[in-house]
């Protein structure tokens, strides 16, 4: 069974490569390349892949769950500008892939356990364009 | 991983298929077979998947996937009558599971010249109204 939650932040971030040309940046991140940055409201949907138990017929606690996302996702990213102050956005480009790999990666140690795994990480960076992430490497 | 992109298109269409006599067209399709046709706000979800590139941080270029449907799809299909203006509507019915199948056979034609090193078409899902939609997933 799949189970899904929810949560969202506000964040800024800007998407270019240091290393190369106003132009180039132009015609592989568009508008995202716009040097002063801008901002989304976030929506992550994280998915756990496991068979309920069988006394508390539950796959994971959602409560946990909640607490885990807050700490992990919500309030490191919330109204932050990632860029700046959340590495390795410092170095690595605050794309949508490179932040649901990001959230992956703070997330899976915490739900992953006997019978449940991390399933998907969702990031809708707008409405029109989200990234399914289905593992650190993928 | 997989990344998918929104686009919106609005397009009128009657269900009529032409191989039929009316009173079957009128009893399969009910009201979707009104003669002179009605109209939907189209909502086209592609989607594709590829390795994230670790220079740029992107599976592929979104101004490059926004050209290359609004080529093969939005430009064809947008403000159109289905029937009237699609060739491939003359005499199929242009229900959501044929016009879904269309777009992707325009999709997967072009695809290989914009995105030659990938990443992969790995599905659309078309929504004719928000409680109808329908979804082609690669290998079908």
């Amino acid at each position: 069974m799949f189970i899904t939650r929810r949560v969202e932040f506000s964040a800024a971030h800007v998407c270019r490569r240091p290393e190369l040309s106003e132009e180039e940046n132009r015609a592989i991140y568009g508008e995202a390349a716009s040097p002063h940055g801008h901002g989304h409201n976030w929506v992550v949907e994280v998915t756990l892949e496991g068979e309920p138990d069988p006394v508390t017929g539950m796959v994971f606690d959602l409560k946990a769950l909640k607490q885990i996302l807050w700490r992990e996702v919500v309030e490191p990213l919330d109204h932050r500008f990632l860029n700046y102050e959340v590495p390795p956005f410092d170095e690595v480009v605050p794309t949508a892939e490179n932040l649901a790999r990001e959230i992956w990666r703070r997330v899976a140690p915490h739900v992953s356990g006997p019978g449940r795994r991390l399933y998907a990480v969702r990031v809708y960076e707008t409405e029109d364009f989200y990234v399914d992430c289905r593992g650190e490497a993928t | 991983m997989r990344v998918s992109r929104r686009y919106r298109f609005c397009a009128s269409h009657r269900l009529r298929a032409a191989a039929l006599p009316e009173s079957d067209n009128a009893r399969i399709y009910g009201k979707c077979s009104n003669p002179h046709g009605h109209g939907h706000d189209y909502l086209l979800e592609v989607s594709a998947e590829g390795p994230v590139d670790c220079f740029t941080g992107r599976v592929l270029n979104l101004a490059s996937l926004d050209v290359l449907v609004r080529r093969a799809v939005l430009e064809t299909f947008d403000h159109r009558n289905l029937n009237l203006e699609i060739p491939e509507f003359s005499e199929a019915p242009p229900t959501s599971e044929n016009l879904a199948r269309l777009i992707w056979r325009r999709l997967v034609e072009d695809w290989g010249q914009v995105f030659p090193a990938g990443p992969r078409l790995a599905r659309i899902r078309l929504e004719e109204t928000r409680r109808n939609s329908f979804e082609i997933m690669e290998e079908e």
